[in-house]
């Protein structure tokens, strides 16, 4: 941390790659919860792949599986509750399967997590700073004090007032905010290679949520991290993404990169998200177009497209959309989409129905 | 800019003031020790003057904590005021016995910010929908089981639905049982806390779109708490930015959206994140710093001033107004932005410089 004290945006060198291959590739990812009541596909056959340097969005439906993907990188689901199968590649060693004392090793130097509820990653009986400290002294061998001070450190970077009296409150003395900022300094104390961000700026005012995005971006630009970013806000993934993936029940639907999504989406579902939403920079719409209907069930996922009950365009291709799964597949450019619908009947609907009312 | 604030509210025919707040003030006292000595107050609403017409939206905007829900729940007297007047439709409510209120409860109803607890799970729908017949022993023409049945078909809803729990539906319809229990005794103003932020995208624009149905339907006065201000431009027709238990600005939704007048208010704007990757580098943010004070202990002079760049030594003593700077515009500052004849990029938010 102290050869980058001074370098917040500034010009350190990134960190070198260490191959071609890219930094975290999941292949194949299927994550099922057996329940009482069935069989729950959080995540099913799921693939894709985030470079050092580069920040993926995930965006999607309440309950798509955002947060069970991530969980499973790092290795934090209950042992015994969820089957997983597949590859989760970290800097080319599989996570699924390794014993768990190796992939905590893992955590907080190679990969870290912000997670969606602050209150959960932060322990109550233990003050703010000896919670970073801990997380610092597992990955670098330094006095108390040393750590102590990086701490500090630290919660003066997330901005956090007064960190050195600060540092000695325990985490209800904070305020949302403040907790918030103190987890992402938790999550960077030990400069991950890969960081998670689970909805990281949901619960926070937009003012507070720029200066934690800054923050990403800032120390992204410093250490050459991969970054998954988490987000119901599709505002959000278009300022930091550079990639984004679009998830519905479980699985990918679209994937590509960050201006393409925005300007030429290619998934009924995506179009859905994008017309639902009110936009500042445009002019005011009379009416925002919801996408109909309510989310599927993932114990009895819908036969072929999972979003078929959903989709205006289901009956497009005679009954396809209801009897057989679309494959997850490049139509071009590593622009990803599972549908059945033609690249004619995209362009014409995307075009003429939905780019206008957008 | 005269005729914008005739248009926004005044074209439904209906802009007449419906509830008035004069000076509203809530201070909730901190007690310590033994004796439970009050020894300071969290002044959650401190002095907020503001007319909500009859069938427009006015929205309240602004940080966490600035006493949003505190106001709105304020209005619908579910507190006690420690200070100012409500008027509703002419009649000073502020005071009112909970007996005396109990016929205006009819009027004036709460949406309110959580949609999962403030359903009571272990009752039906049809319980929770017709609760408000009972308590207020209003008799339906066709029977409460009636009544209900048709307020679950108006938001949208099966009438089906009658028997079963909360928890067997999902947040959205959730959100419009809240709703078809709130127009039981078709109110005259409904003050929704958050009523959508708690849903997911797909199932937000359903809930906006049925309250603008519902509105229109039967001229419904809203008061709209939220803090995503990209749907605040969206349902409102006024818009209310608060600042730890202020008014620092209100005005029609085009005005404080093209030429937002108070530091506070441009700074919100600028910090919306838009999603528009191709302006993801020529955007100009004006970047707030630290937290939002402590309510207990506000600053001096104007309250914004720790946090805003045009902050002179004459905000750190005195308090700056809420006055009309232009038609329907009202601004608390004593350096306002657009107070001359420019005008932005509408599409740029403000503060942008492209
Ligand atoms: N331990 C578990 N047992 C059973 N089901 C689970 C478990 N954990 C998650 N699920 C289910 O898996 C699905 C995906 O959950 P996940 O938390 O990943 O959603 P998400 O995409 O993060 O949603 P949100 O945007 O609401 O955070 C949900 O239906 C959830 O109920
Ligand atoms: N019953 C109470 N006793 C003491 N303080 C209170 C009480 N209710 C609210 N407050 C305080 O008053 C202030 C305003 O709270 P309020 O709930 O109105 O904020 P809000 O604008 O609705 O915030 P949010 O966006 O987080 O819902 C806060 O500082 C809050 O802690
Ligand atoms: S496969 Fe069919 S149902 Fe699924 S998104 Fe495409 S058109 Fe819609
Ligand atoms: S009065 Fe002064 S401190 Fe307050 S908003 Fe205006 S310029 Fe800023
Ligand atoms: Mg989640
Ligand atoms: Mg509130």
């Amino acid at each position: 941390m102290t050869q980058h004290e001074d370098s917040l945006g500034g010009a350190t060198p990134p960190r070198p790659a260490s191959s071609g291959a890219p930094f975290l590739q999941v292949r194949e990812l299927r994550v099922h919860f057996p329940t009482d009541d069935g069989v729950v596909k959080s995540v099913d056959d799921l693939s894709f792949s985030v470079d050092r340097g580069k920040t993926l969005g995930i965006v999607g439906e309440s309950g798509s599986g955002k947060s069970v993907t991530s969980l499973s990188i790092m290795g934090l689901h209950k042992a015994g509750t969820a089957r997983i199968s597949g590859e989760i590649l970290l800097d080319g060693q599989n996570l699924v399967g390794m014993a768990p004392d190796r992939v905590r090793q893992l955590r907080g130097k190679r990969m870290a997590m912000i997670f969606q509820d602050p209150l959960s990653a932060m322990h109550p009986f233990y003050t703010v700073g000896s919670q970073i400290v801990e997380a610092y002294r597992i990955h670098n061998k330094v006095t108390k004090a040393v750590a102590r001070k990086h701490a500090v450190d630290l919660l003066d970077r997330v901005g956090i007032p007064n960190p050195k009296s600060r540092v000695d409150d325990y985490p209800h003395q904070f305020s949302g905010g403040m907790r918030q900022r103190a987890m992402i300094a938790m999550a960077l104390s030990c400069d991950p290679e890969l960081l998670i961000a689970d909805e990281p700026t949901t619960a926070l005012d937009v003012t507070v949520q720029a200066q934690i995005l800054d923050l990403i971006r800032d120390l992204q630009a410093e250490f050459n991290s991969a970054v998954i970013i988490i987000t119901h806000d599709l505002g959000v993934v278009a300022e930091l993404a550079d990639d984004i993936m679009v998830m519905y029940a479980g699985r990918a639907v679209e994937y590509s990169s960050a201006p393409d999504i925005f300007n030429s989406p290619q998934h009924p579902y995506t179009w859905g998200l994008l017309g639902s939403m009110p936009r500042l920079d445009r002019e005011r719409t009379e009416r925002l177009q919801p996408i109909k209907g309510t989310p599927p069930s993932l114990i009895n996922v819908p036969e072929g497209c999972p979003f078929n009950p959903r989709c205006a365009y289901a009956g497009t291709n005679g009954d396809l959309s209801f009897t057989l799964r679309p494959e997850f597949r490049d139509v071009g450019g590593g622009h990803h989409i599972a549908c059945h619908l033609g690249a004619e009947d995209r362009l014409r609907i995307w075009e003429t129905e939905i780019r206008p009312k957008l | 800019m005269s005729t914008k604030t005739e248009t926004g509210a005044a074209n439904r025919r209906l802009g007449e003031d419906l509830l008035v707040a004069t000076d509203l003030q809530k201070h909730f006292p901190i007690r310590r020790g033994l004796l439970q000595r009050q020894v300071g107050a969290v002044q959650a609403v401190d002095g907020l003057t503001f007319t909500v017409k009859r069938g427009e939206t006015l929205s309240l905007v602004g940080e966490s904590g600035c006493g949003k829900t505190t106001t709105g729940r304020l209005l619908t007297r579910l507190i006690e005021p420690t200070g100012g007047t409500i008027t509703l439709d002419g009649r000073d409510i502020t005071h009112l016995s909970s007996g005396a209120m109990r016929p205006l409860r009819r009027d004036i109803q709460m949406i309110f910010q959580d949609p999962y607890g403030s359903l009571n799970p272990r009752h039906t729908v049809g319980a929770i929908i017709g609760a408000p017949f009972r308590l207020q022993k209003v008799k339906t023409e066709h029977g409460v089981k009636r009544a209900v049945q048709d307020l679950l078909e108006l938001v949208g809803l099966s009438p089906e639905h009658y028997n079963r729990y909360p928890h067997e539906f999902s947040g959205g319809q959730r959100q419009r049982i809240g709703i078809a229990r709130t127009l039981a005794l078709r109110p005259k103003v409904i003050v929704a806390d958050e009523p959508v932020s708690a849903l997911d995208v797909s199932i937000q624009a359903q809930v906006v779109n049925l309250m603008e149905d519902l509105q229109n339907e039967f001229d419904l006065t809203y008061v709209m708490i939220a803090h995503d201000l990209s749907v605040v431009r969206h349902v409102s027709d006024r818009v209310a930015v608060m600042y730890l238990g202020k008014i620092m600005e209100i005005a029609d939704r085009t005005s404080l959206y093209e030429r937002p007048m108070h530091p506070y208010t441009v700074a919100l704007l600028s910090a919306v994140p838009i999603p528009d990757t191709s302006r993801r580098d020529n955007r100009e943010r004006i970047r707030l710093t630290g937290d939002v004070p402590s309510p207990i202990n506000p600053p001096s002079g104007c309250r914004f001033h720790t946090r805003c760049w045009k902050a002179q030594d004459l905000c750190k003593t005195t308090e700056p107004p809420l006055v009309e700077l232009s038609a329907g515009h009202q601004a608390a500052c004593h350096f306002p932005e657009n107070t001359t004849k420019l005008t932005i990029d509408p599409t740029g938010a403000a503060g942008s410089a492209a």
